[in-house]
């Protein structure tokens, strides 16, 4: 469990980080989002005991990290971001240096090496030094080192920035698999990372929350919820057939040819309505289904006036 | 203590696995030749010992030893892995001291390799063996003594250039402190103990010393404060800068 108790981290009077509160339990895999600067990595270099917080605690299973660090280090595994690592080591030698300094001793070490180079597949690298190596393995390497010890919490800021899409995939499989009675966070900017790997999300900007729950949750927020697409053979005009029927909002045109969305006025589904509309009136349908609603907008409503105007 | 052992070599192995250890010894080991045969004279003055050898060292220590210190904490900000070394379950002490004791290690291994020169002057004459121990001694503690400004210096910026000057900037202060050059200029109507204690402060007042073979143990003990106090400035130095 992780506890975080109105923490605040100022730089100089700038509060990038403020006044936040939030806990993580066991089996948790918190999807950390928020616009660039909005003080996710800041909050993860404090619970993470690298930087000290202004005011306020954290406590990872019970262990305040500013008063008994090194037990809270002990529990977290951490990748920073950009995934740093001693260039000038081979990959085997960086992860023996890890293992050693997480504590292990004589075999324990070569087997746990070999165990975390197996999971994240850095076999072919193992002779090569860091510096050769190609974004994808650096950020295997700095995966591997967090993961070193088993930690009960894994923090990752921003694992899968600058991988292609099988290595993203590949991340996202070992963080699932990983994530059983762990606390995981981690940070991103993809919001389809979000759904595919977090049971829960927390959206924050200038530094407080500004949303938080499950993926699907923070989708019901969106105004795409529960709403209808629908794309026509030939062009037809839906808004009159639509008007003044209970629960259902304005009809956007979208930028593909005869194409709709039916925005929902309130949760509840509209898909029957709609559908039954759709045939006694005899709509030239080509395609026709539900919004899940889209984390993408709710992202951008609940950040918006940080963009300046962008 | 295991914690410093593991960092220790792993900074140690670092040196060696570029090239910069095996450039620093060659270089230092030439300079070295240079300064005490052809500069210092050590055929001509007809005596069986290594004062133009370790006279020189001050002054070879200047820009050799900054080399090394620059990178220390400057690389580890500048790549991000300060990040990684701080967040693992280690003491900050222990990541100081570490790296000190690495870099200081390197100049150790430089400062053995002149061993020639030793066998050597004891080919040639009859030496003091006794001083000259000594004065490998107290020639390595002045070593530690620059690493440890490096040290703090590094932890002041990302950059390692700047590192470079600000270290040998400041340990040429240090090392003019004791010089006579600069007592000497001093106006006759300064009380003498702020001249003695103006020098007291400086290197080669205590380097000379133990050079020359009087063992007295405050001026191990000087290097020993000086060390110290400049690995506990380093510490504080990373802990407020670090975020930056």
């Amino acid at each position: 469990m992780i506890e975080i108790n109105h923490l605040t981290k100022k730089f100089d009077q700038f509060a990038a980080v403020d006044d936040l509160s939030f806990n993580v339990a066991e089996g948790e895999v918190l999807g950390f989002l928020g616009p660039n600067g909005a003080g996710k990595s800041t909050t993860m270099k404090v619970i993470t005991g690298f930087l000290s917080p202004s005011s306020g605690s954290v406590t990872v299973d019970g262990n305040d990290i500013t008063k008994s660090p090194i037990e809270a280090k002990t529990l977290i595994g951490y990748l920073p971001e950009g995934a740093p690592s001693y260039g000038d080591m081979t990959t085997l030698e960086f992860l023996n240096f890890i293992a050693e300094i997480r504590g292990f001793r004589g075999d324990e070490i070569s087997s746990r090496v070999q165990h975390v180079i197996k999971e994240v597949e850095l076999e072919s690298v193992v002779q090569q030094t860091i510096e050769t190596l190609s974004k994808g393995f650096k950020r295997r390497v700095g995966l591997a080192q967090a993961i070193m010890h088993d930690p009960k919490v894994l923090i990752l800021d921003e694992p899968t920035d600058g991988l292609d899409p099988n290595q993203k995939n590949h991340v996202r499989e070992l963080i699932k698999n990983l994530a059983k009675d762990k606390i995981v966070i981690i940070s991103t900017h993809i919001l389809e990372e979000v759904s595919a790997v977090c049971t829960r999300a927390i959206i924050i900007d200038e530094g407080k929350i500004v949303a938080d729950g499950t993926p699907a949750e923070l989708e019901a927020k969106s105004k795409y919820h529960q709403a209808v697409s629908v794309r026509l053979n030939q062009d037809y005009d839906l808004s009159s057939d639509l008007s003044g029927i209970a629960g259902i909002g304005n009809v956007v045109k979208e930028e593909e040819e005869n194409s709709f969305t039916i925005l929902a006025s309130s949760s509840d589904s509209i898909f029957a309505k709609v559908s039954e509309i759709a045939q006694s009136k005899q709509w030239p349908v080509a395609e026709f289904h539900v919004n899940r609603g889209q984390l993408e907008d709710v992202f951008r409503s609940v950040t918006i006036h940080s963009q300046g105007g962008e | 203590m295991q914690n410093l052992g593991i960092i220790f070599r792993r900074e140690l192995f670092g040196y060696f696995a570029t090239p910069l250890a095996y450039i620093f010894i060659v270089i230092f080991l030439i300079t070295n030749g240079i300064f005490t045969f052809d500069i210092g004279g050590f055929y001509l003055r007809g005596q069986a010992d290594l004062l133009p050898f370790f006279s020189f060292h001050p002054w070879l220590y200047l820009f050799m030893v900054p080399a090394i210190a620059m990178t220390l904490w400057a690389d580890e900000r500048k790549t991000g892995t300060i990040e990684l070394l701080l967040t693992l379950p280690i003491k900050l002490s222990e990541a100081v001291l570490g790296k000190f004791l690495a870099a200081w290690a390197l100049t150790g291994i430089a400062l053995a390799l002149t061993f020639p020169i030793w066998i050597t002057v004891n080919y040639l004459g009859d030496p003091d063996n006794g001083v000259i121990v000594a004065a490998y001694i107290g020639s390595w503690f002045m070593a530690g003594g620059f690493l440890a400004i490096g040290s703090c210096m590094s932890a002041c910026t990302k950059n390692s250039v700047i590192a470079f000057i600000l270290t040998v900037s400041i340990c040429f202060t240090f090392v003019i402190m004791g010089s006579p050059i600069l007592l000497n200029a001093f106006p006759g109507w300064i009380p003498q103990f702020v001249v003695d204690a103006f020098a007291a402060l400086g290197f080669l007042t205590h380097f000379d010393s133990i050079s020359k073979g009087v063992l007295d143990i405050r001026d191990f003990l000087y290097f020993a404060v000086f060390i110290a106090t400049w690995l506990f400035a380093s510490a504080i130095v990373i802990e407020i800068r670090k975020a930056n």
